[in-house]
């Protein structure tokens, strides 16, 4: 009996251990650059803060021509990408991927999800919401993003992902498979290739540290 | 004597009937590897690693009927692509299918090798010169 009890405080110790370091206690970096600020604090005081890089405020038409704006996305860790409807290189892949995201987290409040279409010629919010509808992601969560070129274009590099119009090209634009994971202060926290199954298996591992993190 | 000429005879003929057989078999699996490779530079980013499509945008090629009577479109599609609706495991799909102006006949048979003898179909070899045929066949109907 004695050698049951001294077998099971190492063993116990030894799960505790085996556990604790299972947790994950890293933290996602801030993408851009970051500036230094002086402010001032309520007593007069001056201090320094570090302030990062922000998603500047937008309104877009959304699929269903509402608009949408970044108080749509207020209090969300959101996913952002850009894509244009009638991509067949890299855009199938890069949905079906956010897709599998966007089932695991269905239930979550928390979770949004944006896409901008880059072809602003061809697809307007009714384009889009056929696209969304035969996608079956149609509804709150996953929202498309309609715009004026300038509006498109300009957002996209403050997402630091690069798009362009190019006519020499067979399908007319060029743009970056990023997949832009975006914190619940409008920081962008991480950028995953989004045809590349290891960069999103990464994704979906660092949306649950960065939700621990804002909880 | 005899009897032992007869037995290495027809050793012989099976010998060569049997190596015959195998280089039928070593092309058709020639002809499903490179088809693979062409099916993931063109086909896979819509149709899938499993050829199961994605959601109602592009059709699964798991459809093994639909393949089969359809057979003698595949090239066409491929080659120049689709505007129509297409029904697939009785979904209907209405999207746009890319041309592929550029590829080959030979090009084509490997890729339909691959497509119709994977994702659940078993339907053996095409041949670039059914390539030929079924292309003229289409083109003439349209």
């Amino acid at each position: 009996m004695k050698s049951v009890t001294h077998l099971l405080i190492p063993l116990s110790f030894s799960i505790f251990v085996l556990i604790s370091a299972c947790k994950e206690n890293r933290k996602l970096p801030y993408y851009g650059q970051s500036e230094i600020k002086e402010i001032k604090k309520t007593d007069g005081s001056i201090t320094v803060d570090t302030v990062y890089r922000t998603i500047p405020d937008f309104s877009f038409l959304n699929q269903d021509s509402i608009l949408i704006t970044n108080k749509t996305f207020k209090d969300k860790v959101y996913i952002a990408d850009f894509f244009f409807t009638s991509c067949t290189s890299i855009c199938p892949t890069m949905h079906r991927n956010m897709k599998s995201i966007f089932e695991e987290y269905k239930s979550d409040q928390d979770v949004m999800f944006l896409s901008h279409t880059i072809d602003f010629k061809y697809d307007k919010p009714s384009k889009l919401k056929k696209y969304a509808t035969k996608l079956e992601v149609d509804g709150d969560k996953w929202q498309f993003a309609y715009g004026s070129k300038d509006d498109i274009y300009n957002i996209a590099k403050d997402y630091l992902v690069v798009v362009m119009e190019d006519s020499s090209q067979k399908e007319k634009y060029v743009h970056q498979g990023w997949l832009v994971l975006v914190d619940k202060n409008k920081h962008i926290r991480g950028a995953y290739e989004g045809t590349n199954d290891t960069a999103v298996a990464q994704l979906k591992k660092d949306i649950q540290v960065l939700l621990a993190e804002q909880k | 004597m005899r009897s032992k000429l007869i037995i290495l005879f027809s050793f012989a003929t099976l010998l060569i009937a049997f190596s015959c057989q195998n280089s039928d078999q070593l092309k058709q699996q020639m002809y499903y590897a490179n088809g693979r490779d062409i099916y993931i530079n063109r086909c896979q980013n819509c149709h899938g690693a499993k050829g199961e499509g994605l959601s109602k945008l592009s059709p699964p090629l798991t459809d093994t009927t639909f393949l089969k009577m359809n057979k003698h479109l595949l090239a066409c599609l491929i080659k120049n692509g689709s505007n129509t609706t297409l029904t697939v495991h009785n979904v209907p799909y209405d999207g746009k299918m890319p041309d592929n102006p550029d590829m080959a006949h030979i090009d084509i048979a490997q890729l339909i090798v691959y497509i119709t003898n994977t994702f659940g179909n078993k339907q053996g070899f095409y041949s670039p010169e059914h390539v030929a045929k079924d292309l003229k066949a289409c083109n003439k109907a349209e």
